[in-house]
C-alpha cells in the first residue's frame, strides 16, 4: 500500500480510538492522560498492533502538543498573579520542591541510573498535573474553600519552576560541558526574567499584535508566533516548551481568554498526539518489571505531596479538614511529567527503564490523584468521629 | 461590609463576605464570565456547603432581588411621611422601546408626574440620573410618584414596538 495511504489509514484509526478514550473517561469523571497513554502502549512496539506508519507526522505533532501545553498553561497565568503567587508562597513552594523532588533521586540514584536519571525523575515526582487539580476542583466546588488558593499557588509556583528546570534539564540532557550548561542556565534564567518584567509592563502590546477581531487570523498569528518563539528558544538552548510559556505569559486579558477558546481544540489534538506517541515508544513488556518501584514511589510521592498541602494549609491557619484536602488534591500527575520524560527519552540520555517507569508512574497518579480529592473529606471525617453527612 | 478579594491564578476571582454568624458568603467569577454563588458549611468553615453555579443573566437578577430591595425600602422608610406617594421599580427588558435610549425620551414626569430618583446597572447605583443617562438592557429603575402614576410609567417602559 501507498504510505501516504497507510499513515492516512492509521492515523484515522488512532484519532477514532482516543476520541472513544476520551469519552469513556468523561463519564467516569478522570483525566484522558492515562487512557491515552495506555492506547499508545496497545499499538506500539511490542503492544497488540504495531503502528509504524504514523512515525513522522506523530513526531512532529507531538511537538507541537508540547508547545501548546506549555503556551496555554502560559496563557492562565498573569505575569502579576505569577510575581505575587511568588512572594506569598515560596516557602509552600520551596518544601513542595525539596519534599517532592527527593523521592525520584533517590530511585534513580537506587537504580543507578546516575545524575542525569535523578534530574529527570526528580521533575517527574515534583511536578503535579495542573489541569487535573484545577479540573478536580472545579468539580468537586472547592473553589470557594479557603484551602483553594493555597493550592493554587503551589501550583503557580511548580509552573514557574518548569520553567527554569526544563532549560537546565534540556541542557543537561544535551549533555554540554559544565561551562555550556551554566551558559545556557544563565541565558534562560535572564530570558525568563527578562519577559516576566517586560510582561509585566509592556504584555498588552504583544496581545496588540497578535489581536486580530478575525478568528482565522488570529489563530494563525498566535500559532506562528507559538511555534516561531519556541523554535527561536530551541536555538538558543532555551527550550521550545519554554518559549511557548513565556509567550503565554505575556498574552494577557482579553487576547488571553480568547487566544484559549481558540487554541484549546487544536491542543487537545496534538498533545492527544503527544501522549499517544510516548505511550507508542513505551514497550508494555518493560512496565511489568517496574511496577513494583512505581507503586512504591507512588505511595511514597502520594505521602510527600499530602504533606506539603497540609503544610502549607496549616501555614495559613486553615483547619485539619482543610489540610488534608490541599494536600490529597496536590496528588495527581499527570502532563508535565510525561513531558519531562518525553524530553529524557527523546534525547537517548537516559535507560529506556525510566520511560517505563515514567508510564506506570503517571497512570497511577492521574488515576489514583482524583480518587484521593475525593475521598479524603469522609476519610477525614471518619477519624475524627463525625458523621459524614454534609452540613449546610 | 468587608468585602475580602481572594485571586484564583488561572481560575478568576473570589469574593467573600462574613456574616455575623461567622459563615462565609460569596461569588467566585471565573475568567469565562460565569460565576458560582459560595456558602461556606457550619460545622467546617474552610469548606464550602453550597457553590451554585450561575449563567450572567441569573447572578444580575439575583443581585437584583437581593440589592434592589434593599435600595427600595431605604426610599420608601424616607419617604413614609408623605401619603400616597409609594416607590416602585421597573426593569428595563430586551426589546423595550427605551433600550439604548435616553432617560429624557420617556418624558417621565410630563407624561405621569412620577420621577425617576435611580438607576441600578449591576452592582452600580445612580442615583438621580441626569435626562441623558442611556437606559440599557437589565437597567433596574427606581420610580417615586402616586400609584396611578406609577401604573402608567410600568407601561411606557414596559411597551414594545
Amino acid at each position: 500500500m501507498d504510505p501516504t495511504t497507510l499513515s492516512l489509514i492509521q492515523l484515522g484509526i488512532v484519532f477514532f480510538g482516543l476520541g472513544f478514550l476520551g469519552r469513556l473517561a468523561g463519564r467516569i469523571g478522570m483525566s484522558p492522560v492515562p487512557l491515552y497513554l495506555l492506547g499508545g502502549l496497545a499499538f506500539g512496539e511490542g503492544g497488540l498492533v504495531n503502528l509504524g506508519g504514523i512515525d513522522g507526522f506523530a513526531h512532529i505533532a507531538s511537538e507541537i502538543g508540547v508547545i501548546l501545553l506549555l503556551l496555554m498553561l502560559g496563557l492562565e497565568y498573569t505575569a502579576k498573579e505569577l510575581v505575587t503567587g511568588l512572594k506569598q508562597s515560596w516557602m509552600a513552594g520551596l518544601v513542595d520542591l525539596v519534599l517532592n523532588m527527593l523521592p525520584g533521586v533517590a530511585v534513580a540514584l537506587i537504580l543507578g541510573w546516575g545524575p542525569v536519571g535523578a534530574l529527570v525523575m526528580a521533575g517527574i515526582t515534583y511536578s503535579s498535573s495542573s489541569g487535573i487539580i484545577a479540573k478536580v476542583l472545579g468539580d468537586l466546588g472547592r473553589l470557594g474553600n479557603r484551602e483553594t488558593p493555597v493550592i493554587l499557588a503551589i501550583l503557580v509556583i511548580e509552573d514557574l519552576a518548569m520553567a527554569a528546570y526544563l532549560p537546565i534539564l534540556t541542557a543537561v540532557l544535551a549533555g554540554v560541558s559544565l561551562l555550556g550548561g551554566l551558559t545556557a542556565v544563565g541565558i534562560s534564567l535572564a530570558v525568563i526574567t527578562v519577559v516576566l518584567l517586560g510582561a509585566l509592563r509592556y504584555g498588552h502590546m504583544v496581545s496588540n499584535v497578535l489581536d486580530s477581531p478575525d478568528r482565522e487570523s488570529f489563530l494563525l498569528k498566535l500559532l506562528g508566533a507559538a511555534l516561531l518563539v519556541a523554535g527561536v528558544a530551541s536555538a538558543l538552548q532555551v527550550s521550545a516548551a519554554v518559549g511557548a510559556f513565556l509567550l503565554g505569559i505575556a498574552i494577557s486579558g482579553g487576547t488571553a481568554e480568547n487566544a484559549t477558546r481558540v487554541l484549546e481544540p487544536l491542543r487537545d489534538l496534538f498533545a492527544a498526539m503527544f501522549f499517544v506517541l510516548f505511550g507508542l515508544n513505551t514497550d508494555p513488556r518493560t512496565i511489568p518489571p517496574v511496577l513494583g518501584v512505581a507503586l512504591i514511589l507512588a505511595l511514597v510521592t502520594t505521602i510527600t505531596k499530602v504533606a506539603t498541602g497540609w503544610w502549607a494549609a496549616q501555614q495559613q491557619g486553615i483547619g485539619v479538614p482543610g489540610r488534608a484536602r490541599a494536600g490529597a488534591a496536590l496528588i495527581a500527575r499527570g502532563e508535565f511529567s510525561i513531558v519531562i520524560a518525553g524530553l529524557a527519552v527523546a534525547s537517548g540520555a537516559v535507560p529506556k527503564e525510566l520511560a517505563a517507569l515514567a508510564t506506570t508512574y503517571v497512570l497511577i497518579m492521574a488515576v489514583s490523584g482524583p480518587i484521593a480529592a475525593r475521598y479524603v473529606e469522609p476519610v477525614v471525617r471518619l477519624l475524627q468521629g463525625k458523621k459524614p453527612e454534609p452540613a449546610l | 461590609m468587608n468585602i475580602e478579594e481572594t485571586p484564583l491564578p488561572g481560575i478568576g476571582v473570589r469574593r467573600e463576605l462574613r456574616l455575623a454568624t461567622g459563615r462565609r458568603i460569596g461569588v467566585v467569577t471565573h475568567r469565562d464570565g460565569h460565576t458560582e454563588l459560595i456558602l461556606s458549611r457550619v460545622d467546617d468553615p474552610d469548606a464550602c456547603a453550597a457553590s451554585i453555579p450561575l449563567s450572567a443573566d441569573e447572578a444580575s437578577t439575583l443581585g437584583q432581588l437581593l440589592g434592589s430591595a434593599q435600595l427600595v425600602a431605604q426610599l420608601s422608610a424616607e419617604q413614609e411621611d408623605v401619603s400616597g406617594i409609594s416607590t416602585h421599580q421597573i426593569m428595563i427588558r430586551k426589546g423595550s422601546d427605551f433600550a439604548g435610549r435616553t432617560l429624557g425620551e420617556t418624558q417621565m414626569r410630563t407624561l405621569t408626574g412620577a420621577s425617576i430618583v435611580a438607576l441600578l446597572r449591576g452592582d452600580d447605583v445612580i442615583a438621580s440620573p441626569r435626562p441623558d443617562e442611556i437606559l440599557h438592557v437589565g437597567d433596574m429603575v427606581v420610580i417615586v410618584g402616586t400609584d396611578t402614576g406609577l401604573a402608567e410609567a410600568a407601561l411606557i417602559l414596559q411597551s414594545r414596538q
